[in-house]
């Protein structure tokens, strides 16, 4: 690394901090989602009713659930699951969203009548009730809970996309690709697309954290992920029922955790936000 | 502008409704026929028989093609037959109207909770700029997006009720020492006010306060974040320098000119906000034991039952289709230039 190439990165830095802070918290949540099994002090679903319901201690640094399961190593185990169904359901949509956007957007006509129209009819829907349907219709597994996320999260990236290759479509730099004998598909994926991914770098950040929050809500309400899997949704659904008797620990960590997941994502995408484009900051 | 084309563009927009209502109805029947395995053997019940289990397929015309059974379903629709919920016994038309009120009720207090608590924030933030209370605006609203509505309803409880013992316990629409008001509108508040029961009034009101205030956080960051760039553009705007050059006091230009422009964003901003709280009140309401139709489409999902699932999503995309409808209109309302393009 040259010393201008770490001035500049530590002016970036110096200048974002919050955002750095938000990016090394990320890194830790992304620690936790490849090792958490591994560092975990104790086994996730290994029950021991001598031990139940213990307030937080040295030895369970987050308490004991009702079956005497420790609550620390369960939050942590759960991370892979939470954020792989977002980063999942996110993919998913970010792809779908981006052919279908660019495709509206390139072609316009038919293709984005029809493109457009579909979009419109998800969107009529309350989104959240629309996955929460999806799920109750399609069956009640991991895989369904990632795809009715990803098709709550395809309007989004769709009308990005759309609104983006649209404003390009007929900019200097397509006609003269396509001057030089490149087809539709060349310019839409080579030149036209590149294009549109800095911005919707910024709204897969926002996203991501929407769709652990959706995620999280739907298990939270009994769709999804079935106990003992730990899964920060359905340890807060578990701890609901005790902490009306004074055992807040089962649902405070875990709720704890997910906030602060979704609110490392929010603060990161603001971040890229500032970095990109910072006419976008509201 | 002539009142003649206002009310043109009204039955405009209103027409313009149809093709999203009918998206939704062709969605939810798809989601019907989608259901896993056999539909009949769900209606049926886990205990029925195969003779019962024909007689259902027969009863729902699931023996006919898909296009026959879409007609059927939207005579069902017409005739405002939504099948039955096998966990209550009664018709799911019957269950979603007498739980219709309390959704409504918990969502609108949450909506005015938000709007009375964005509105003066978003102001306030745009008219000091990179101050703290900018600032501390904007980490409100990036934290109350992040804030997941059950987690927050549960930690209000555990403060509230259980440490402090200022709210009341979270069971529902009322105490269990109290009946419910004589049935007028169905909304508790309302009614208890035209009975002239103020006792019943503050306990419903009571019962309402930490649902509302766990919704209305949700919807607080967009409606902030909206209000605070909107104003800030129209605080820079050419106009406002002429207002505030010519001697208007302060006051008059802020609200007088400023306001009034900058709510257009702010209210088309309200229609992902009810997407947002419609969604989150199934939260809530299984959170704080409401008795609303969110709670009921969660009991009716427990238990497999799928008629309530399907009644409870038709209900409430319609009912998003209707407020975005509204939403439109009180912009024709309030921007006349709003129909001069559109």
């Amino acid at each position: 690394m040259t010393t201008t190439t770490f001035q500049h990165t530590r002016y970036v830095i110096s200048e974002n901090w919050i955002t750095f802070g938000a990016f090394a918290l990320f890194l830790v949540f992304v620690l936790f989602a490849i090792f958490g099994e591994a560092v975990a002090p104790y086994d996730p679903l290994a029950s021991n009713s001598a031990i139940a319901l213990q307030p937080p201690s040295l030895y369970h640094w987050f308490g004991t659930d009702q079956l005497g399961r420790d609550v620390l190593s369960r939050v942590m185990v759960a991370t892979r699951l939470d954020l792989g169904i977002a980063v999942m359901a996110v993919a998913l949509s970010f792809l779908v969203g981006s052919l279908l956007g660019t495709c509206a957007g390139y072609f316009g006509g038919w293709a984005d009548r029809i493109i457009s129209r579909c979009i419109d009819t998800l969107m009529a829907f309350p989104l959240f009730v629309l996955a929460m349907g999806l799920v109750a219709a399609l069956g009640n597994t991991v895989e369904n809970i990632i795809l009715a996320t990803a098709v709550i999260n395809l309007p989004l990236y769709t009308r990005v996309v759309r609104s983006e290759v649209l404003v390009r479509r007929d900019a200097g730099f397509v006609e003269a690709a396509r001057l030089t004998g490149n087809g539709d598909w060349r310019i839409m994926a080579k030149h036209l697309f590149p294009n549109v991914l800095p911005v919707m770098m910024v709204h897969v950040s926002l996203n991501m954290g929407w769709a652990i929050l959706n995620a999280a809500g739907l298990s939270f309400i009994g769709l999804g992920v079935q106990p003992p899997t730990p899964e920060w949704g359905i340890m807060v659904a578990e701890g609901a029922t005790y902490i009306v008797s004074g055992e807040w620990w089962m649902a405070l960590f875990p709720g704890a955790v997910l906030m602060l997941a979704v609110f490392c994502f929010n603060l990161l995408g603001d971040g890229l936000r500032d970095l990109i484009d910072p006419r976008m900051r509201t | 502008m002539a009142k003649h084309s206002i009310s043109k563009i009204i039955g405009q927009r209103i027409l313009g409704a149809i093709p999203s209502v009918i998206g939704v109805v062709i969605v939810t029947f798809l989601l019907t026929r989608a259901l896993p395995g056999d539909p009949a053997a769900f209606f049926a019940g886990p205990a029925a028989t195969a003779e019962a289990i024909d007689e259902v397929r027969r009863n729902l015309g699931l023996d006919k093609t898909l296009l026959e059974q879409f007609f059927l379903y939207i005579g069902d629709l017409f005739r405002g037959d939504l099948g039955v919920s096998l966990t209550t016994g009664q018709t799911v038309g019957y269950d979603l109207l007498t739980r219709l009120p309390a959704s409504l009720e918990l969502t609108l207090a949450g909506l005015v909770f938000a709007i009375a608590l964005a509105l003066p924030l978003g102001i306030l933030a745009a008219t000091r700029p990179n101050s703290w209370i900018d600032h501390g605006v904007r980490l409100l609203a990036t934290a109350g997006v992040s804030l997941p509505t059950f987690f927050t309803g549960l930690f209000l409880i555990y403060v509230l009720y259980y440490q402090l013992g200022i709210a009341p316990a979270p069971l529902g629409r009322l105490d269990i020492l109290f009946s419910p008001p004589t049935h007028i509108t169905g909304f508790y508040l309302i009614d208890s006010l035209l009975t002239g029961d103020l006792e019943l009034f503050w306990v419903a009101a009571s019962q309402l306060v930490l649902p509302a205030i766990t919704l209305g956080l949700f919807a607080l960051a967009p409606l902030a974040r909206v209000t605070r760039a909107s104003m800030l553009g129209m605080l820079s705007s050419d106009f406002i320098r002429t207002a505030r050059a010519s001697g208007l006091p302060p006051r008059q230009v802020l609200f007088g000119y400023a306001f009034r422009n900058a709510m257009l964003p702010v209210i088309t901003t309200l229609g992902v906000v009810f997407s947002f709280l419609l969604g989150a009140n199934i939260l809530v309401e299984k959170v704080f034991a409401w008795p609303g139709i969110g709670s009921y489409a969660v009991e009716a999902l427990v238990a497999s039952d799928y008629a309530p699932i399907q009644g409870f999503i038709l209900t409430m995309a319609l009912l998003y289709v209707v407020l975005n409808l509204l939403i439109d209109l009180l912009y024709v309302v309030i921007d006349p230039r709003a129909g001069v393009d559109a």
